[in-house]
């Protein structure tokens, strides 16, 4: 199984390159949010392969934590790119 | 009060799901937190009608089932308009979306949004419509066909 | 014998998931605009996960493993089109004009590709 295992988290790797590419090149900051969010959802992908490929089944609840972890900080720098300002009140754009 | 209970309740299965120690010390703990965020839940005054639970029914799962599988169909258009990128013919569509609830807009909003191949741009309260980008001709005659939308006025069910 | 069958089932779910993350990966890469690049991360935000979890599912059999695994694809499913929502109406409200409006801006989304 371990072959498999490590083939996919290799194809994970890969697109997770492919995106931070992307992230890099923008060419606006909304490009690069988007690859952020690819990036990160394929990050909690990655720590729930790596979980069962180490054998180690604590590190799934970090793949929990990460996956909303991740939204919330997709939202948070939308709204700090939005207002420039993360404790604005009122009818957010975001929520 | 009952979305509260109701609330508390759903926390508890989720630490019980969570945690897999079953001590005393550590069920104190649990439910403790569980208290905990019910009271900051209550002071953001956050919950209202949409967490009714008694909008749950036989039909979610249904609903859901349906959903997985237009998702691995539109995904399979999408795969195909990476490798050959001519394909893509991307519009803004305006599209009705006539739900007898909030709640329904938002899951109607939010289906378009996870399908592959088209996304929700702007849906507003009692406009009645939804304005839409679609990647590809296929998803965008999908969408106007209104088939999502009648699955949702089902899962909606017949006016209480 | 069985067992064997599971094995093979998870390999293909989490291969195939593997696939579709790629493709999306080079759509992101790939595809001219913003929003047509948003449709490329909803390949790896849908299906992607949903067979990668599948697979992991099938390998774990029924645990608290099992239920935590189907959190993190809930939570994934449910969070991932309100993020996708959120920047569409951040770049829509910031000016950002979607290709493909009119037909002058449609070639040339096909044909810079």
């Amino acid at each position: 199984m371990s072959p498999i295992l490590l083939a996919t988290i290799l194809a994970i790797f890969t697109t997770m390159a492919l995106a931070l590419w992307r992230a890099l090149k923008g060419p606006t900051v909304y490009d690069t949010i988007v690859a952020v969010n690819a990036f990160g959802t394929k990050t909690v992908l990655l720590i729930a392969l790596i979980t069962f490929f180490s054998g180690n089944y604590d590190l799934i609840d970090v793949a929990l934590v990460y996956a909303l972890i991740n939204f919330i900080g997709v939202i948070a720098v939308l709204k700090l790119v939005d207002r420039q300002d993360l404790a604005a009140a009122g009818d957010t754009a975001d929520d | 009060m009952r979305y509260f209970i109701a609330l508390a309740i759903v926390l508890a299965l989720l630490w019980l799901g969570l945690s897999g120690v079953y001590k005393p010390l550590i069920l104190i703990l649990g439910a403790a937190s569980v208290a905990l965020v019910v009271w900051i839940t209550e002071r953001m005054e956050v919950l209202g009608a949409e967490h009714d639970p008694g909008t749950l029914s036989w039909r979610l799962p249904v609903y859901w089932t349906w959903l997985v599988w237009e998702i691995i169909l539109a995904n399979l258009m999408v795969a195909r308009a990476v490798i050959s990128p001519g394909r893509i013919k991307p519009t803004l569509i305006r599209i009705p979306a006539t739900t007898r609830t909030r709640v329904g807009l938002v899951t109607y909003g939010n289906s378009i949004t996870l399908t592959p191949g088209t996304v929700t741009t702007g849906l507003s309260d009692g406009s009645g419509e939804i304005q839409a980008h679609a990647l590809l001709e296929e998803a965008a005659e999908g969408l106007r066909s209104g088939d999502m939308l009648k699955r949702v006025q089902w899962l909606e069910g017949p006016e209480r | 014998m069985i067992e064997g069958l599971i094995d093979v089932l998870s390999a293909g779910l989490l291969l195939t998931g593997a696939g579709f993350a790629l493709l999306g990966g080079i759509g992101l890469v790939r595809f001219p605009d913003l929003y047509t690049r948003l449709h490329a991360g909803g390949i790896t935000d849908t299906i992607a996960p949903l067979l990668i979890v599948a697979g992991l599912i099938l390998q774990s059999g029924i645990s608290l493993l099992t239920i935590k695994l189907l959190l993190i694809l809930l939570f994934l499913l449910f969070t991932t089109p309100t993020a996708s929502h959120a920047t569409v109406r951040a770049a829509i409200s910031a000016g950002i004009k979607p290709q493909g409006a009119d037909d002058a801006t449609k070639e040339r989304a096909s044909s810079n590709t």
